[in-house]
C-alpha cells in the first residue's frame, strides 16, 4: 500500500539569499512550537532553512526570531 | 534529524513539571523559590522559549481581581454564575486573593500593565457583574521575560522530550516516561511529584477551515494533559462542558470581547443589531451566538464600523501585533477592513480547556489532582475560566504545595514492565513496512467530532460517534504507519486525539441534562439542578473504558442570592431579567 505523493503549498516561506543556516544559525527550527522547520543543503552546497511538513499555526515565532529577517508567514491557504 | 534511533535513558529528579507554556514555568519558578536545594525539571515538547498558549504573547489579563476594581468575593460570585453553578469556589476563592500578587511579580519581571494618568492599573469591564480585564501593552515580552527567570533561578529545561504515560507507584505519581520528537529515543524521568501544566485539548474539533492546525488553540496543545491523566487512573471533570468560542470566520483570532468589547466594538448580526447583552465568553453566550448564526438573521458579524479612526487603530495595535499577528495579513488578504464593514464571525469547534470553560483534570485549591503528588495548572485543569493569571497563579500553588510535598518522601517504586509495554506501544507505528499515516487517523478522529459531538448533542448521534471512534482505533492499533520520529510525534497526538474524543463522547452522554449553554446543550433533556447540580468525574474503568460518578458540589465559601443566580441565563437582548453589560 503505498503513500500518494500530494503537493500542498505552505505557509512559511524562507529567503534563502538571507538565511543564515550556512554559519550554523537554527534559530527558526528551534522555537517552532510545531517543529515543522528543517535545515537542508541546497545544489550550490549552501544551507537554508525550509519549512518540511504542513502543520503549521502561523504563530510567527520562527519570523520574529529570525536574526536576518529571512522568513515571511503567510496564512496557510486553506484558510486565508 | 528525525531518523529514528534506539535509546533508553533513565534520569532522576524532585519535581518533574511536564509543559513549559504559562502555568509551568511559574511552578518551576515558585518551587525552586520555595526549595532551593529542588532538583526542578521543565520538559516541554517544544521549546520553553516559545511553547504554549502565549508562544507570541497575551492582549492583557481577562480575569485580575485588584483591589479598588474587584473583591476576590465579587469575582468568586460571578465565576459561580457564569459556570451554572458547578464549581468549588475555594479553588476560585484562592485564586482571586492571590492572582494580585502575581500580577505585581509579573509587573517585577517586566511584563506592564496598562495603567492610568495617576499610575494606577487601567481595568476593564468585560464581564456581566465585575470589572477585571487588564490591558498588557507590552504583551509579546511575556515569554522572553519568564524565560529570563527560568535560567535565572537555574531550572532544568528539557526540549523537545513528549511525555507520554505518567508513572504511578505505592499509590502515587512515580514519574514520567517521555520520547524525544527528533529521534525517537525514550527518557523515563523519576520524580517525587509532577506538574502538568500541558494546555487544552485544541485539536479535538476540526476548524471551519478544515486545515488541522487552523485551530483556536496553540495547535501543540492536543491534549496530552487529559489522555496522561485518563490513564494513570486521575477523576477528570466535567468534560461534557466543552470549549467554543467566538472567532473570526475562517480565522483563529478572537473577536474580540476582551479588547475591542471595552473600546465600543461589540457582536452584531447580519442587521448590524446588537443581540447579546454581554459579550463575555460563557456558554449561554454562545448559545445566543449560535441561536443568531442559524436564525434568518445570521450570520454573525464583529462591529467596529461605528467607531472613531484612532479607536480602530488602538485595537487594531493590539489584536494584529501581539497574540496573533497575522491578524493583520488575513484582513488584507480578504480585503476587509474594520472601519468600512462588519467583520463575520463564527464559532470555532469543540475542544477542553477551563481557561474558557470548566472541563479538565480535577483539582483542589493547591492544585492536586486525585493522586498523590500529581498536580495539574492552567488550561488542562478544572478551574473554571482561568485564562492566562489562572494558569500562572494555580501553576504557583502547584509549585509551592508541590515543594513541600517532597520534603517528606523519596521516590516510589513503579514496575518497569509499564515501561516497555509503553515503548511497545509508541513504537508500533515505527515496526511496520505501510499503512496509515497519523494525519489521516487524526482527519477522520476530528472530522467525526464535529459530525457527532458538536452541541446541540443528540444521543443517536453520539452513540454513532462512539461506534466510530472504535473503528478508527482498531485501525490505528493495528496499521498507524510512520516514517520519522517527527511522523511518531504526530502519531502519539493522534492518539491522544481519539482518547480525548471518547473521553467527550462518554462525558456527554453521562450528563443527561442541558448545562452551560451551548457547551452541553443536549437537546432531548432540560436542565435538571435536581439529580444534575454536581461535578461528573471520569476515570479510566476497570475494563479500560470510560467510568463515571457524580460528586457534589463543595459548599459554597460565598454565597449565591437566589435574584443572582440567572445573571447569566438570559443573555439576549430584550429578555426580561437580564442585567444591563454597560
Amino acid at each position: 500500500m503505498p503513500l500518494a505523493q500530494t503537493a500542498t503549498t505552505v505557509p512559511v516561506v524562507v529567503n534563502d539569499d538571507l538565511c543564515i543556516a550556512d554559519k550554523g544559525c537554527t534559530v527558526c527550527v528551534d522555537v517552532c512550537p510545531l517543529d515543522v522547520l528543517r535545515i537542508v543543503e541546497k545544489e550550490d552546497g549552501k544551507k537554508t532553512a525550509y519549512m518540511k511538513y504542513d502543520e503549521c499555526w502561523y504563530c510567527m515565532p520562527c519570523e520574529a526570531d529570525c536574526p536576518t529577517d529571512a522568513v515571511t508567514v503567510n496564512l496557510p491557504y486553506l484558510l486565508k | 534529524m528525525d531518523e529514528i534511533l534506539d535509546g533508553l535513558t533513565q534520569i532522576d529528579c524532585d519535581i518533574l513539571i511536564i509543559g513549559g507554556g504559562t502555568a509551568g514555568p511559574m511552578a518551576a519558578l515558585k518551587a525552586k523559590r520555595k526549595n532551593p536545594e529542588a532538583n526542578v525539571v521543565l520538559l516541554d515538547k517544544a521549546n520553553v522559549k516559545r511553547s504554549g498558549a502565549i508562544s507570541m504573547g497575551m492582549d492583557g489579563l481577562n480575569n485580575s481581581v485588584i483591589p479598588g476594581y474587584a473583591t476576590p468575593e465579587q469575582y468568586t460570585k460571578e465565576i459561580t454564575i457564569a459556570n451554572d453553578g458547578i464549581c468549588d469556589q475555594a479553588a476560585v476563592y484562592r485564586y482571586a486573593q492571590e492572582c494580585y500578587g502575581i500580577i505585581q511579580e509579573l509587573d517585577s519581571f517586566g511584563i506592564r500593565f496598562q495603567k492610568d494618568q495617576n499610575g494606577e492599573y487601567d481595568v476593564k469591564k468585560v464581564h456581566h457583574i465585575g470589572t477585571y480585564v487588564l490591558p498588557m501593552p507590552n504583551g509579546d515580552t511575556v515569554k522572553k521575560a519568564l524565560y529570563r527567570q527560568l535560567r535565572k533561578a537555574r531550572i532544568n529545561i528539557i526540549n523537545r522530550f513528549m511525555a507520554t504515560r505518567l508513572l504511578t507507584g505505592e499509590g502515587r505519581v512515580a514519574g514520567a516516561i517521555c520520547v524525544n520528537t527528533r529521534s525517537a529515543e525514550f527518557l523515563v524521568v523519576r520524580a517525587k511529584a509532577v506538574i502538568m501544566g500541558l494546555g487544552a485539548a485544541g485539536r479535538l474539533g476540526l476548524p471551519t477551515s478544515g486545515y488541522l492546525y487552523g485551530t483556536y488553540e496553540n495547535a501543540s496543545n492536543s491534549g496530552e494533559g487529559y489522555a496522561m491523566a485518563y490513564h494513570a487512573g486521575a477523576g477528570l471533570a466535567n468534560l461534557e462542558c466543552y470549549q467554543i468560542n467566538p472567532l473570526i470566520k475562517d480565522y483563529n483570532g478572537p473577536a474580540c470581547a476582551y479588547v475591542a468589547g471595552p473600546m465600543g466594538g461589540y457582536t452584531a448580526n447580519a442587521q448590524g443589531e446588537r443581540f447579546i447583552e454581554c459579550d463575555y465568553w460563557s456558554g449561554q453566550m454562545m448559545q445566543e451566538f449560535y441561536d443568531e448564526l442559524q436564525g434568518g438573521k445570521g450570520p454573525v458579524y464583529l462591529k467596529l464600523n461605528h467607531l472613531a479612526e484612532e479607536t480602530v487603530a488602538e485595537i487594531e495595535r493590539v489584536l494584529h501585533i501581539v497574540e496573533r499577528p497575522t491578524r493583520g495579513h488575513f484582513h488584507e488578504g480578504r480585503g476587509t477592513d474594520y472601519r468600512k464593514q462588519m467583520i463575520e464571525m463564527h464559532i470555532s469547534e469543540i475542544g477542553f480547556c477551563s481557561g474558557h470553560s470548566a472541563s479538565g483534570v480535577f483539582v483542589d485549591e493547591h492544585a492536586r489532582t486525585t493522586i498523590p503528588g500529581l498536580y495539574a495548572a492552567g488550561d488542562m485543569a478544572n478551574v473554571p475560566h482561568n485564562y492566562m493569571l489562572g494558569a500562572f497563579t494555580n501553576g504557583a500553588f502547584a509549585g509551592m504545595d508541590a515543594a513541600v510535598f517532597i520534603a517528606d518522601v523519596d521516590h516510589a517504586n513503579f514496575d518497569m514492565g509499564e515501561v516497555d509495554a509503553e515503548r511497545t506501544r509508541v513504537l508500533a507505528p515505527t515496526k511496520r513496512d505501510d499503512g496509515i499515516p497519523p494525519n489521516q487517523i487524526e482527519y477522520k478522529t476530528r472530522r467525526l467530532v464535529n459530525d457527532y459531538l458538536q452541541p446541540p448533542k443528540v444521543t443517536a448521534k453520539m452513540e454513532l460517534a462512539q461506534k466510530r471512534f472504535e473503528e478508527v482505533r482498531d485501525d490505528m492499533e493495528s496499521g498507524m504507519f510512520v516514517r520519522d520520529a517527527h511522523e511518531l510525534m504526530r502519531a502519539l497526538e493522534a492518539s491522544t486525539i481519539l482518547d480525548c474524543a471518547e473521553m467527550a463522547a462518554a462525558a456527554s452522554m453521562y450528563r443527561t441534562e442541558s448545562r452551560w449553554g451551548l457547551y452541553h446543550n443536549r437537546v432531548e433533556y432540560e436542565r435538571d439542578d435536581e439529580n444534575w447540580f454536581c461535578h461528573t468525574i471520569l476515570t479510566k474503568g476497570e475494563d479500560g473504558k470510560p467510568a463515571h460518578k457524580k460528586q457534589d458540589v463543595k459548599p459554597y465559601v460565598v454565597e449565591i442570592a437566589e435574584d443572582e443566580k440567572d445573571a447569566y441565563a438570559n443573555q439576549r437582548v430584550g429578555s426580561s431579567s437580564s442585567v444591563a453589560a454597560e
